[in-house]
This record gives C-alpha cells, structure tokens and sequence, in this order.
C-alpha cells in the first residue's frame, strides 16, 4: 500500500515545485566534478588509474546533467525510453571499431613498420616561448 | 502486490498505458519533442566523430601529442597545463546553471528573469566561443594544421578542428538561438497563450551543448 502512495504523489508532483536547491546543488557538484577531472590531468594520473577516473566523473556529470537540467528524471517513462534507447545502439558500433582499430594498427606495423620517431613529443621541445613569437615558430615548421 | 489484475509496475505500466491508448504516446508540447528527436539525431553526429577520432587515435603509428601541454597556458611565469580548456569548462556549467533557473523561472512567468537570465548565459556562451577563437589562433600560430602539427601524429590537427569546430558551431548557434527567444520573451510573444514551454525547449538545446562538452572534454582533451 505504501508504495502506490508514494507512487500517487510522483506522478502528481508538478515541475513547478521543483525547489530552486535542486539545481543549485547540481551546479555545484557539476563544478566539483569538473575540478576533480581536472585534477586528474594536473596531478599527472596515468594508465588505468586516469582512465577510469577520466569516465567516471564524465559519467557523473552527464548524468546530473540530463537527469536534472534537462528534466528527463522528471519525464514518464515512454519519452524517456525514446530518448536514451536509441543512442545505446552506438554501443555495436563502438565494439566494432575498436575491434576494426586493432587490427589496422597491427596492420599498419606489420606492413609498414613504426615511424622513426615512436617517443611522444613535449611541446617544450617544440616550441620556445622565451626566444621567439609564435609566427616565428610557425616559418620555422616549413 | 497491489491486488491489481496487471501486474506490471510503476514506471513500465506507465509506457504500456502510452502507447496502447488510442492518443499521442508522448505527453509533451510538440516542440518540446521535436527538439529531443533533433537532439537524439544530433547525438548521433557528435558520436560518429568521436567514435572517429577513437578509431584514428587507435590505429595511427604516430605518436599522439600531449593535449595538457599542447593546450596549457603560460601563467604568472609558469606554464598550468590544460588551464585553457579548464577555464572553458567553467564558463559552460555556469552558463548551463543560469539557464535552468531561467527555466525555471519561466514556470512562474517571470518576465524579466527570465530575460536576464537567457542574456546572462548567452554572454557566457559568447565568452566560451571567444576563448576558442583565442585557441584556434594560438594553435595554427604555432603550425597545428588539419594535415599537420609539431607535436605528434597528423590526425590531432584534423580531429581537432573537426570536433571543436562543430560544438563551436552549436555554440555559436545557441547564442544566437538564446538570443531571440530572449527578445521574444521580453516583446511579450508568448503572452497571449500564456506557454512558456518555448524557454524549456530552448534550454534542452543549450543543455545538450554542455553535455557534448563533457564527452569532448573528456576523450580529447583529458584522455
């Protein structure tokens, strides 16, 4: 019984009730999120440590996002099954190209070979912003 | 449980009543549900991109260039990495805040802040496609090019400006869009009827501008 009750008063809550709280809260947790990722780059997360977090806060902050700025927890169910059912197909299509990636790369070595230079490059070592402007650097690169 | 002859529950048996009454399956003005089928179609679009760039990333033997450094910013005699693109992030929540109170004061019919508040994110939206043009012209000043750069692997240029330039495309697009719908709001357009829904529709497209954000923040220039 309890649960058709609270079920009675979802379904006649209007969104004009929606308390203003609600979506300052969701701004900012969007803010802390934001800074945590952040964060990952500025102190130097790497391998599975950064991915992991890199798509959990993406997550997070997507889905405060579509949940509450853009009402979709507050929509009924058939719209919203409209809405987020489609796009899980990319799902197939992700699968796919990683599958597909691999092989070209394993491809690409076993054909062509690496390129000479496999090290990734520091932009330090490129561009010198104490001795030149950057349009310098620029005819430089021709 | 509840004794009742169906036995679906809550959320489900509110999707077979939809779609098996004989009227509209979705309960929303019909702007308001076009613009979720723009923005599912639109969806779509920025997904093949990025599933492209992951793809290309994937299969290139080149090394890939740092974005934290390619995109960081020299500071107070330091060089903070990624600063730029933080900064970017900022403005859009924000912006992306002040258009949900400006939703929601369009509930109440408020007039004026509503006004204030659409012109309050359109300027952030606007700032946020300054800081980009800033972030083109540093980059092709130092050689970044859709064919090449000094940093790495070719194909950074081309995602590059591929990807951004689209979302900078939307929000160019948004401000404009912000823009008119705030000068009909205030010209007293949509009085007669009373709907204010157009506020909430404009505010889906804006919002989905800020969630595009996210994914791009995080697969281009965090990954």
């Amino acid at each position: 019984m309890e649960n058709v009750a609270t079920q009675e008063t979802e379904s006649h809550e209007d969104e004009a009730q929606h308390p203003i709280g609600v979506y300052l809260k969701v701004w900012i947790l969007l803010f802390v999120i934001s800074g945590l990722s952040y964060a990952v780059d500025y102190f130097d997360f790497q391998g599975m440590m950064r991915w992991s977090l890199i798509i959990i806060f993406m997550l997070l902050k997507a889905g405060l996002i579509i949940a509450v700025f853009m009402h979709v927890m507050w929509e009924r169910m058939a719209l919203i099954t409209a809405i987020l059912g489609p796009p899980l197909l990319l799902i197939t299509l992700i699968g796919f190209m990683i599958s597909e990636g691999l092989y070209v790369f394993g491809n690409r070595v076993d054909y062509m070979g690496r390129p000479a230079a496999a090290e990734r490059i520091h932009v330090a070592d490129v561009i010198h912003h104490d001795e030149e402007h950057g349009e310098e650097a620029m005819e430089e690169g021709h | 449980m509840s004794g009742e002859s169906l036995s679906l529950s809550g959320h489900a048996k509110t999707v077979v009543e939809d779609w098996s009454s004989d009227k509209q399956a979705f309960n929303v003005p019909w702007g308001k549900f076009m613009m979720w089928m723009f923005l599912v179609s639109d969806t779509f679009i920025f997904s093949c991109f990025l599933v492209g760039y992951m793809n290309v990333r994937r299969t290139t033997t080149d090394p890939w260039p740092y974005p934290s450094e390619v995109f960081a910013l020299e500071m107070f005699g330091t060089s903070v990495p990624l600063i730029l693109i933080a900064i970017m992030t900022f403005i859009l929540i924000t912006s992306s805040g002040t258009m949900a109170l400006a939703v929601r004061f369009a509930h109440f019919k408020d007039k004026n802040k509503i006004f204030l508040l659409m012109l309050v994110t359109a300027a952030l939206g606007a700032s946020f496609v300054g800081l980009q043009a800033f972030e083109w012209s540093k980059l092709i000043a130092e050689g970044v090019r859709p064919w090449t750069n000094p940093f790495g692997a070719p194909q950074f240029g081309s995602i590059f400006f591929m990807v951004t330039g689209f979302h900078g495309l939307h929000v160019s697009c948004g401000v404009i869009y912000l823009l008119v719908i705030a000068r009909k709001i205030l010209r007293g357009d949509y009085d007669k009827k009373g709907d204010y829904s157009i506020v909430e529709i404009t505010g889906l497209y804006w919002h989905f501008v800020d969630l595009v954000w996210v994914f791009i923040f995080a697969f281009f220039y965090l990954w």
